[in-house]
């Protein structure tokens, strides 16, 4: 681990704490964002505040933090009220008005800085960048304590932050998922939303300053997202983001010092590993989240389509037998009927011998007992469900196949017998073949 | 990172600012008045120069800036009906690594690190991976759009930021003319640039005018390309794909967050103008073709103004215009529209009260009395949710049309030519009522409140169709509510009151 022998933990300390606090403020109301399907607003509001700082500089002519910072909240929460009000009154679609509103503010206050550009000192590439690396070196006095200017301010927005998702979380839950029922209950949904965006304004103009404003949307929305991926309940959701925040400011400014010496270079930019590395993180939880990971789903699927296979072959298998004691069909016969794969197939057919479902004699076929069964509880729902479709839902009898081969899978005795009762205990199915009994009639 | 100090200010200025650029920002300070901001008023010459396009280097950049708007109007035309408007965002912010890598693999094979096809080869590289990502976590994960964008384009951004910090530290770097590259320098742009910009740009037109059919079906109904056979995943990766040169060649230009504004701004602003997707391309183009023109026009009037983003805030005005004057969508037009829609059904329902008020009184058939007999606004008043003011309104619009004839004393009478118009609305009302009752199972009771809500809109198609659908059990006048009227009610029930109070 070359670089971590630099390791000063006056220095490295402060920009970790820096990037903690900016972390978890920015994942805290990033959850929001995320669950009303507004992650681009946070991009939005960092690029629009460029006019918002112009013009309290032009105002105030001065570079004092203050009218700077209150310039650019305010430049963002006209971000969020322009993009609605285009929306609105305009019809124009959400990520379209957005586009409009930030980009044209962006360009606003391009041309108001290079008007006055010969004296402006508002050091931009911090502000796209940040520059979280000079974090310790601007320090205030606090009770005695030399605490980074950066490391305070971002404290205190935490702890609005905070006391804002605490106090107001029942109302941000209910008015994230549905806004409407939000307003009915008797609380306003419009100023929940208003306040959000005015606390993700404060947040993002307060953290450009230490991981710049791109990464500012890295923190807002990747640690949200991944925790999304790991967790259904809106609680769990809000801890794990500022868990998984907090380690990608962690990993984040440590990568920083040491990858980039593997490859015989210097540190480079703490905020833009931060950003890389929760957007691992990411992808560690989109692929293994426990129960929306990709890889999951993957595999539930592929046991579901086992599992249909399993019943298809014996289904069929009884089917045979009906028209045929006889005939003992094999691999081949099988796979012609179904159009199934050939090691899926073998895999299945294994697995059923083994379960005792069926036998296999020299390579032909033959139903258990107990497969048997199985089977005809399939194709009693197969036919039950044929019967249902034409005469409740109206579909004719060469329409019905597919959608019976569909729901017999999902059938169970309960929903059979309901069927049964629906379908007027008929014996035959509409292709005029019988619908076998639920038990084996001795 | 000082050294990146004010580029990101001049992404598109006179080259003369990229000395400033290069310099510590803190040495420029207060050296003027900070109060002084004019803009220096140009003069007839400078006027002349630019419109005549006698410089060379305006007449570059304004071909470069207007092909450039144009194929970025077409292009997003698409990429906004398909609701991608912001997909340019986080695709030129995911071009950044790929620069940046670029930059480092050609440097340590000893190539020229800068020239223009290594970078871009890069950019699209990183570009198109950008994209896969967004389109794996939207396909693959519960997130939606907005989250894939956000998630992409602030990584990859931060990679590339990350990368750059290295890109740095190189011996060959001094990166100073990536981040030119990366944040436009519209003003400086040479005829080769253009020449780029143009062919490219002519390209991406041409295939999106060849595909036209497909790209239209693409983007109103995927499922029906779908069942039609189109193959729809290439057809949608292609107009990915355009829209990764256009913002590419556009990065160069106009800078990273300029051409997003190229890519939706006009679209935006051309939807107002129509309902048709051919017309609405072609003002695309033409407003897209507007904004690099005026816009660098007039960066080379006043040198004081950034290139790039006048280009944006000229395009910024068109739409404004747009979303306020535009003719079949405006804001005005709508609000003109529902101002009259609302006349209109006012006065429909003065009439049909009046009427219904004359009828409860078994006055409707004796027609010589009907002309003469008056209503009083008290009456009319209640039956609906209006103020006597604008009772008062729709009652003197309705007069000046020559309807009703209302007096000083509250009392208001139907003419002529009103009386026909109210029989035909109450008839029309009680028709859609009873097509409700009869075919949608409304409730008697309720079925007033919905025939209100529709019959106002009724075409004279729809009505003939109800008339030979319903009509045969009353064969002429006007039907018969086919529920009781409130007024009816009310008047009845005073009636017995009072009948009972005199007993």
């Amino acid at each position: 681990m070359g670089g971590l022998e630099n390791w000063n933990w006056f220095l490295d300390g402060w920009i970790i704490v820096a990037g903690i606090l900016c972390a978890a403020s920015t994942a805290l109301l990033g959850n929001f964002l995320v669950l009303r399907k507004m992650s681009m607003l946070g991009d939005a509001i960092t690029h629009a505040i460029l006019p918002g700082l112009a013009a309290a500089f032009m105002i105030s002519d001065s570079r004092s933090s203050l009218p700077m910072f209150v310039g650019a909240v305010i430049a963002g929460i006209l971000t969020a009220l322009f993009t609605e009000w285009i929306r609105g009154f305009g019809k124009v679609d959400e990520g379209a008005s957005m586009g409009v509103v930030f980009t044209s503010l962006f360009a606003l206050g391009l041309v108001m800085i290079v008007q006055a550009a010969d004296h402006v000192d508002l050091d931009p590439g911090c502000v796209l960048y940040g520059a979280i690396e000079l974090t310790p070196l601007d320090t205030i006095l606090i009770a005695g304590w030399e605490i980074p200017r950066v490391v305070a301010v971002l404290s205190v927005v935490l702890l609005i932050n905070l006391l804002f998702v605490v106090c107001f979380l029942k109302e941000l839950k209910l008015s994230s998922f549905d806004p409407a029922l939000a307003t009915t209950t008797g609380f306003n949904a419009t100023i929940i939303h208003y306040t959000l965006m005015t606390l993700v304004a404060i947040t993002a103009v307060a953290s450009f300053e230490t991981v710049g404003n791109i990464l500012v949307v890295a923190m807002f929305v990747v640690p949200p997202a991944a925790a999304y991926m790991l967790t259904d309940r809106l609680g769990s959701m809000i801890v794990l983001s500022v868990v998984l925040a907090i380690f990608a400011a962690v990993t984040g400014h440590i990568s920083a010092i040491t990858v980039p010496r593997w490859f015989g270079y210097h540190s480079t930019s703490t905020a833009g590993m931060m950003a890389v590395a929760s957007g691992m993180l990411f992808v560690f939880a989109a692929l293994f989240g426990p129960r929306h990971g990709i890889m999951i789903i993957f595999v539930r699927r592929q046991i579901l389509a086992w599992k249909i296979l399993a019943e298809d072959i014996i289904a069929l298998m009884y089917r045979i037998e009906e028209r045929d004691p006889q005939q003992k069909p094999d691999v081949n016969d099988l796979r012609d009927i179904l159009f199934s794969r050939p090691v899926p197939t073998q895999l299945t057919l294994r697995y059923l011998s083994k379960q005792g479902q069926i036998k296999d004699t020299n390579g032909t076929y033959e139903l258990t007992e107990t497969g048997r069964d199985m089977a005809r509880q399939l194709v009693r729902s197969h036919r039950l469900w044929e019967h249902y479709l034409v005469e409740h839902a109206g579909m004719t009898a060469e329409n019905i196949h597919k959608q019976a081969e569909k729901l017999e899978h999902f059938t169970d005795r309960q929903l059979r017998e309901k069927l049964n009762e629906d379908t007027l205990d008929t014996d035959q199915d509409p292709h005029g073949r019988p619908i076998p009994p639920e038990d084996k009639v001795h | 990172m000082r050294a990146f100090a004010l580029v990101f200010l001049f992404l598109s200025l006179w080259p003369n600012c990229f000395v400033l650029a290069a310099t510590n920002s803190n040495e420029i300070q207060t050296q003027k008045s900070i109060t002084d901001r004019s803009i220096a008023v140009p003069q007839w010459e400078d006027w002349k120069r630019v419109f005549l396009l006698q410089d060379y280097n305006t007449r570059i950049v304004i071909l470069g800036t207007t092909l450039l708007g144009m194929s970025a109007g077409m292009i997003g035309s698409f990429a906004l009906l398909r609701k991608r408007a912001l997909m340019g965002d986080a695709l030129s912010h995911a071009t950044l690594p790929g620069i940046a890598i670029a930059f480092i693999i050609a440097t340590s094979l000893g190539l020229n690190g800068k020239s223009l096809p290594i970078l871009l080869t890069g950019a699209a590289v990183s570009g198109l991976l950008g994209i896969g990502g967004i389109l794996l976590i939207r396909n693959l994960t519960r997130l939606k759009e907005d989250a894939a964008l956000g998630i992409v384009l602030s990584v990859f951004f931060g990679a590339g930021i990350a990368l750059l910090g290295i890109v740095q530290q190189m011996q060959t770097g001094h990166a100073a003319g990536l981040e030119s590259f990366i944040y436009g320098k519209t003003a400086s742009m040479v005829a080769s640039d253009a020449w780029l910009i143009g062919s490219a740009g002519l390209t991406c037109m041409l295939i999106s005018i060849l595909l036209y059919k497909e790209l239209t079906l693409l983007c109103f109904d995927e499922g029906f390309a779908h069942a039609r056979g189109f193959p729809v995943v290439l057809l949608d990766m292609l107009l990915m794909g355009l829209v990764v040169v256009v913002t590419i060649i556009g990065l160069q230009a106009v800078g990273l967050i300029l051409m997003i504004s190229l890519l939706v701004i006009p679209p935006a602003a051309a939807r107002f103008w129509t309902e048709k997707i051919v017309n609405m391309t072609v003002v695309a183009v033409i407003l897209g073709a507007l904004s690099g023109m005026i816009g660098s026009a007039m960066s080379a009037i006043f040198p004081n103004l950034p290139s790039g983003a006048m280009i944006v805030l000229v395009a910024t005005a068109m739409f404004l215009f747009s979303m306020v004057f535009g003719i079949p969508r405006g804001i005005l037009i709508r609000k003109l529209r529902r101002h009259e829609l609302n006349t209109k059904v006012n006065r429909q329902h003065l009439l049909r009260g009046i009427y219904e008020t004359l009828e409860s009184q078994g006055r409707i058939n004796e027609k010589q009395t009907v002309e003469s007999t008056f209503v009083p606004m008290s009456t009319l008043l209640k039956m609906r949710s209006w103020s006597p003011a604008k009772l008062k309104k729709i009652a003197n619009r309705a007069q000046r049309d020559q309807l009703v004839v209302s007096l000083e004393a509250d009392q208001i009478r139907l003419t002529k030519a009103g009386l026909l118009e109210a029989a035909r609305i109450v008839h029309e009302h009680r028709l859609w009522e009873l097509y409700l009752i009869t075919y949608a199972d409304v409730a008697a009771s309720k079925v007033d409140q919905d025939a209100d809500a529709i019959e106002h809109v009724l075409e004279p198609e729809v009505i003939a169709e109800l008339e030979t659908l319903l009509v045969r059990q009353s064969t002429a006048g006007v039907l018969q509510s086919p529920h009781e009227i409130e007024i009816q009610q009310e008047q009845a029930n005073s009636h017995h009151s009072g009948t009972r109070r005199a007993t």
